[in-house]
């Protein structure tokens, strides 16, 4: 750590952490109550679990790219960061915010929640992902402006990196694209049309921006090789993310209620989507080859390796899998999507953030890397969640396949209650394989309370 | 890659591309946007349709179901539910939760009033009039 204020970027990261546990206890009720349909009902209902599981996600990885961002910007624009008390008091009002948040769907009934919050004065809620109420949506907003301005003063006062450019155009992005969830037409069609340009322009567009930027800063760090090289793959890769991926958008415009242009456009232009993860796991393989420096961090190095392959995986391929129109009229809306966001979100933005963690956290607390064994259960951790991810995913890709099968081809369809009854035996291996990465999961939180006495100390 | 192509030009790709391509998306939003009072058939959004908007979104119905194919997955498809079991039924069964049966998945009590579950079936019954280009494959959703 060079920087004094970089330090604020360790609550975040811990609080990151705390949520991901959250996330996937979550995720463990939900897929158990896919089997045993009435587990925890009435007190948890399958879409309170959701909400839960899914807002946590979003939250943590908002609280990862926040703390990413304070431990980058200072190192990259060579300067203390403009307002670490800001930072802090941002923490506080977030966490608080989405701990306060959770709290409310677990406790008060969604309509209940949503009269007490003024949902009635300006309705945004109860639409996937953004079921936030009101004053949480503009706690984001806040929340998001104020750590903007106090990174964005960061990189004016100092040195500016094509990095820090990347990574503040990424997170202006966020912020401006969160901006269309306010906007909720009393009309489906275009209320699902604009729902896209937050969530589509997030996680197919800006926050790939974000990725790149963290994950090329963790490569110069650790394999020393020439910033000049590092930033003209940066480029390249992001300049095909957006390329892609803002006609890519159309992909979504398929079938609800847009015209048909959009199967042409939407279906050529996501096929193009997996170049720039492709040309991401390129990048990662290539810079650690020509490292320059061994690098005794070797648990990063693992997790920056891993973000290159496993985003391509789950957002490259498992996208393509059912991206064109011919292909997505069958499989829209079933389990196909469910494993596709499994392995996307965590290939791409789990991935990239513990990618961060792993290579900051030892600096923050005064090292350059943990101890051998402190390592070596983090890997462990890496393992056993990127497997158990890679077998979700194939699990929930069998029972789409049957799903659609026996639903939606042939001459005598099944109802959807039916057609899950004959797919049980996938959603058992999902829990079991949800269960394998919990076990990851507290492996790797358990890493962090090695003795590290045998540490290296700080450069 | 090659010394010849330069980080400059990579970023004047990136700056290019970014634009050209974001402004073709506004195009195309601009045409989809004008297009649309055709397909969504918008003359049709009663106060009715409007309020049964209101309710399908604060009881949070698309964390178990999708609507056109988005939402949760963890039950059935409600965009052509209209079509597919017709307005008495929907509202038996919205008023029938939860079954109650062991082991099966539950929806739960809206405790809704006639009122509002006239609303709720106008909002599926004008969202299953949507042109989807015939989307779902079949009426099972």
């Amino acid at each position: 750590m060079q920087y004094k204020s970089q330090a604020v970027a360790k609550p975040y990261f811990i609080a990151a952490i705390g949520l991901f546990l959250g996330q996937i206890l979550f995720g463990l009720i939900m897929g158990y109550q896919y089997v045993v349909g009435d587990f925890l009902f009435p007190a948890i209902p399958f879409n309170v679990a959701r909400m839960v599981h899914t807002n946590l996600l979003i939250v943590w990885i908002l609280f990862g790219f926040m703390g990413s961002a304070y431990y980058l910007i200072p190192e990259e624009a060579e300067t203390e960061l403009f307002s670490p008390k800001l930072a802090w008091l941002m923490f506080w009002v977030f966490l608080v915010a989405g701990a306060l948040t959770i709290v409310g769907y677990l406790t008060v009934p969604y309509a209940t929640l949503a009269s007490m919050t003024g949902n009635d004065i300006l309705a945004t809620m109860g639409r996937e992902f953004l079921e936030q109420p009101l004053p949480t949506k503009v706690g984001i907003v806040i929340v998001a402006l104020v750590f903007l301005f106090n990174i964005s003063m960061t990189v004016l006062k100092g040195r500016k990196t094509s990095i820090s450019l990347v990574l503040l155009l990424g997170l202006w992005g966020l912020a401006i694209f969160f901006l269309f969830s306010f906007y909720n037409p009393s009309n489906l069609v275009l209320d699902k049309y604009f729902w896209w340009w937050t969530v589509h322009l997030w996680v197919e567009g800006v926050w790939e921006l974000i990725l790149g930027a963290m994950l090329a800063f963790v490569l110069i760090k650790i394999t020393g090789v020439d910033r000049e090289v590092i930033e003209k793959w940066l480029y390249i890769i992001i300049a095909m993310t957006l390329i892609t991926g803002i006609i890519g958008t159309g992909h979504h415009y398929f079938w609800i209620g847009t015209p048909e242009y959009w199967q042409w456009f939407g279906s050529v232009f996501s096929a193009l989507e997996p170049i720039p993860f492709f040309m991401m796991t390129v990048f990662a393989f290539n810079m650690v080859n020509r490292r320059r420096r061994e690098h005794p961090n070797k648990a990063a190095t693992l997790w920056a390796l891993g973000t290159g392959v496993m985003s391509f995986l789950g957002a490259g391929v498992w996208g393509f899998l059912h991206t064109l129109a011919p292909v997505n009229f069958y499989t829209h809306g079933t389990q196909i999507t469910a494993a596709h966001g499994h392995m996307a979100f965590y290939g791409a933005y789990v991935m990239v953030n513990l990618t961060m963690i792993s290579y900051a956290m030892p600096m923050l607390r005064g090292r350059s890397a943990n101890s051998r064994s402190s390592q070596v259960m983090e890997m462990w951790a890496f393992w056993l969640m990127t497997i158990s991810i890679v077998c979700i995913t194939l699990f929930l890709t069998a029972a789409g396949i049957l799903q659609i099968w026996l639903q939606r081809m042939g001459t005598s369809p099944m109802s959807f209650m039916d057609a899950q009854d004959q797919i049980r035996i996938f959603y058992w291996a999902r829990e079991f394989s949800g269960l394998v990465f919990l076990v990851g999961l507290v492996l790797y939180i358990w890493s962090f309370f090695f003795k590290n006495s045998e540490a290296q100390a700080a450069e | 890659m090659n010394e010849t192509f330069t980080k400059a030009m990579a970023r004047n790709i990136f700056y290019g591309g970014a634009v050209f391509f974001f402004l073709l998306f506004l195009a195309l939003t601009f045409d989809t946007v004008q297009t649309l009072p055709k397909r969504d058939h918008r003359e049709n959004i009663t106060d009715s349709v409007v309020r049964g908007k209101h309710i399908w979104e604060t009881r949070d119905c698309i964390g178990c179901h999708t609507l056109l194919g988005e939402g949760a997955y963890f039950a059935p498809e409600l965009g052509n539910v209209y079509k597919r079991r017709g307005g008495d039924f929907i509202k038996m069964w919205i008023k029938g939760q939860p079954t109650g049966a062991p082991g099966r998945r539950q929806m739960p009590q809206f405790d809704l009033n006639d009122q509002q579950l006239d609303d709720m079936v106008a909002f599926l019954k004008w969202t299953s009039e949507i042109n989807t280009n015939n989307w779902p494959p079949n009426i099972e959703g």
